[in-house]
């Protein structure tokens, strides 16, 4: 099953980044070799084996519940790309019909 | 001897003896970077001002006789993938360009307490994510060693820092190999400490079950100083371990490896490594059976499959992790005209901010994770991260430590890889496995391979929290390999050779 660039930009779309037709025909061939080779870990193990998802075998990590200053309002703000009013201002985000 | 060339424990006592002061010290290395730092492409930020100034602050509190940490006043590099509040943090990422932190991550608040000073932020791959230093936004670092060869990824301006004698130490992130493998082409040492055992707090995050900072020196004992001021239990990280720090030290002290049960892990080695490399870790080895060790061979059948696993986990973490730039509370906004919606935008910024290797990784996790596929690629690939950490378990019943090369080959070309991301993949064969399983691994020098006279690296792999066994075999190595690299300027494209012509 090769990767088309179609199933690129539809994925691309998903994680919300805007792809070129360039790049969707650079990319696509690469995905496809990297997919088709990661594919053999269907290969191996069985239903037997248990996922690990973490090395560490925690559980519910606490910590005592203190209170402690957040950052300053400001800081904060003067990274952002653009700030109104002591908050984020950001591009609309509902459609024109909405 | 110039300052610069020295160990940063040499350094540490000449400051404790008061022989030299801390600014001393600080400003010869920031001449450094100003003199060679052209050539090499080490650090993306030079924090100079500041960095006098804390070393000036340093050299009063020890005038008025307080106690300071064993590493107070030397200089260290630090990868740009943590936060230092003031100083810019990119990753190595366009997205992310002119961002500074209002928070201080807790491995370079550690310096700061150690009284370590910070010299600057090291470039690498763009998020962490490479073999060689070119996917960096900023520009490639160049390997000292041979100037048109890279350095290692994604740490490579972390080594490069150590080789060009820019910093007598460096801090870096281990998520498949970045603190090892460009330990291993550069000639320094890198450490991967347990999984836990260092802060993720204020490590901006590439695969947060994979993560891990360490030390990057010049020496065993200079990584081993730097692993013990930066290591053990933070509560801001709810995976730090709640565990004393091992003895590292004193291990790098000992360098004492009789009757030190060494595994050869048969499946790292073979086709697809070259024959300098094979060659210089055959003998590694074998002066280590000569000092006392025993050599035992192991197997590990399943880590065969852990770069396919690898690159299942890793991108599918990276998928969500990097969902956080949107451009809406910090980094790069594009597009935004008052027409576009704030998903048009989001989209627009990613796709100028991000380059290709984020993107593949992105969309290849966005793949793995979708409804469909999940089963078959994200948890098969949870699987065979559970059979290599029984592998790992088996082999560690019949030995202390797995030993390995550190990467197949020596320092690639520029541009060799870069169209081609499944072998540059390759360069993190064998240092994968110990960040799937979470235990410890450094790499350590053992010679230039004799076809290209490049530095070779010796991988030393350790249970969970034996992170002293990884300095008692790497300072064995050291002694048992002394004037192993010779001279930085033997190469044609050398860094030396350079500066000579000059």
């Amino acid at each position: 099953m090769a990767l088309t660039p179609d199933d690129v930009a539809r994925l691309a779309g998903l994680a919300r980044i805007d792809l070129s037709d360039a790049e969707l025909a650079r990319l696509a061939p690469q995905l496809d070799v990297i997919l088709q080779s990661v594919a053999q870990v269907t290969e191996v193990a069985g239903e037997d084996v248990p996922a690990t998802s973490h090395a560490l075998h925690l559980v519910n990590v606490f910590r005592t519940d203190v209170v402690t200053p957040s950052l300053p309002v400001e800081a904060v703000l003067a990274m952002a790309p653009h700030a109104e009013d002591n908050r984020f201002a950001v591009p609309r985000i509902l459609g024109e019909e909405e | 001897m110039s300052l610069t060339t020295r160990s940063a424990a040499e350094l540490a006592g000449l400051l404790s003896r008061r022989e030299v002061s801390a600014e001393e010290v600080t400003a010869a290395h920031l001449d450094r970077i100003a003199a060679v730092d052209g050539d090499v492409h080490a650090f993306l930020y030079v924090d100079g001002d500041r960095a006098l100034s804390l070393a000036k602050t340093i050299d009063a509190r020890r005038a008025a006789g307080e106690k300071l940490g064993p590493l107070a006043g030397v200089p260290v590099g630090v990868k740009d993938v943590f936060t230092y509040a003031g100083a810019p943090t990119t990753c190595g990422s366009r997205i992310l360009e002119g961002w500074i932190p209002p928070y201080t991550s807790t491995i370079v608040q550690r310096l700061l307490d150690g009284g370590m000073i910070p010299l600057g932020k090291t470039n690498m791959d763009e998020f962490a994510m490479g073999s060689s230093t070119e996917n960096s936004g900023y520009g490639a670092t160049h390997n000292p060693w041979d100037l048109d060869r890279i350095p290692g990824g994604s740490g490579g301006g972390s080594a490069a820092a150590l080789a060009a004698y820019e910093a007598p130490l460096t801090v870096g992130s281990d998520t498949g190999g970045s603190i090892r493998q460009p330990a291993s082409v550069t000639g320094t040492v890198g450490i991967k400490p347990t999984y836990g055992g260092t802060s993720r707090y204020g490590l901006v995050a590439m695969a947060s079950s994979l993560d891990t900072p360490g030390p990057c020196g010049r020496t065993v004992l200079d990584a081993a100083l730097l692993h013990e001021a930066i290591a053990g239990y933070d509560a801001r990280d709810s995976t730090s371990i709640d565990a004393p720090v091992p003895d590292v030290v004193g291990a790098a002290s000992s360098a004492d490896v009789r009757g030190m049960r060494i595994g050869v892990v048969r499946e790292l080695g073979g086709e697809g490594y070259a024959p300098g490399v094979e060659q210089r870790f055959d003998e590694a080895v074998a002066l280590l059976q000569d000092a006392g060790a025993e050599v035992v061979e192991v197997s590990c059948p399943h880590f065969e499959y852990a770069l396919a696993a690898y690159y299942l986990i890793m991108p599918s973490e990276v998928s969500s992790n990097l969902a956080r730039f949107d451009a809406m509370r910090y980094g790069l906004r594009i597009g935004d005209d008052g027409t576009r919606s704030a998903e048009e935008v989001m989209a627009l910024t990613r796709g100028q901010g991000f380059g290709d290797e984020v993107k593949r990784r992105i969309i290849i996790g966005t793949y793995a994770l979708s409804s469909g596929y999940y089963d078959a690629y994200y948890g098969s690939a949870q699987k065979v991260r559970t059979l290599i950490t029984r592998d790992f378990d088996k082999a560690f019943e019949v030995a202390d430590v797995l030993v390995s090369p550190t990467t197949p080959t020596t320092a690639f070309r520029m541009g060799e890889r870069v169209d081609d991301p499944l072998s540059m993949y390759k360069a993190d064969l064998c240092t994968i496995p110990s960040n799937l399983a979470g235990n410890c691994a450094g790499s350590f020098p053992v010679g230039l391979a004799p076809e290209d006279g490049l530095p070779v690296g010796f991988q030393v792999m350790a249970p969970p929290l034996a992170d002293d066994r990884l300095y008692r075999v790497g300072a064995a190595l050291e002694r048992l390999l002394p004037n192993q690299l010779g001279a930085l300027g033997a190469l044609p494209g050398s860094l030396a050779a350079k500066e000579a012509v000059r």
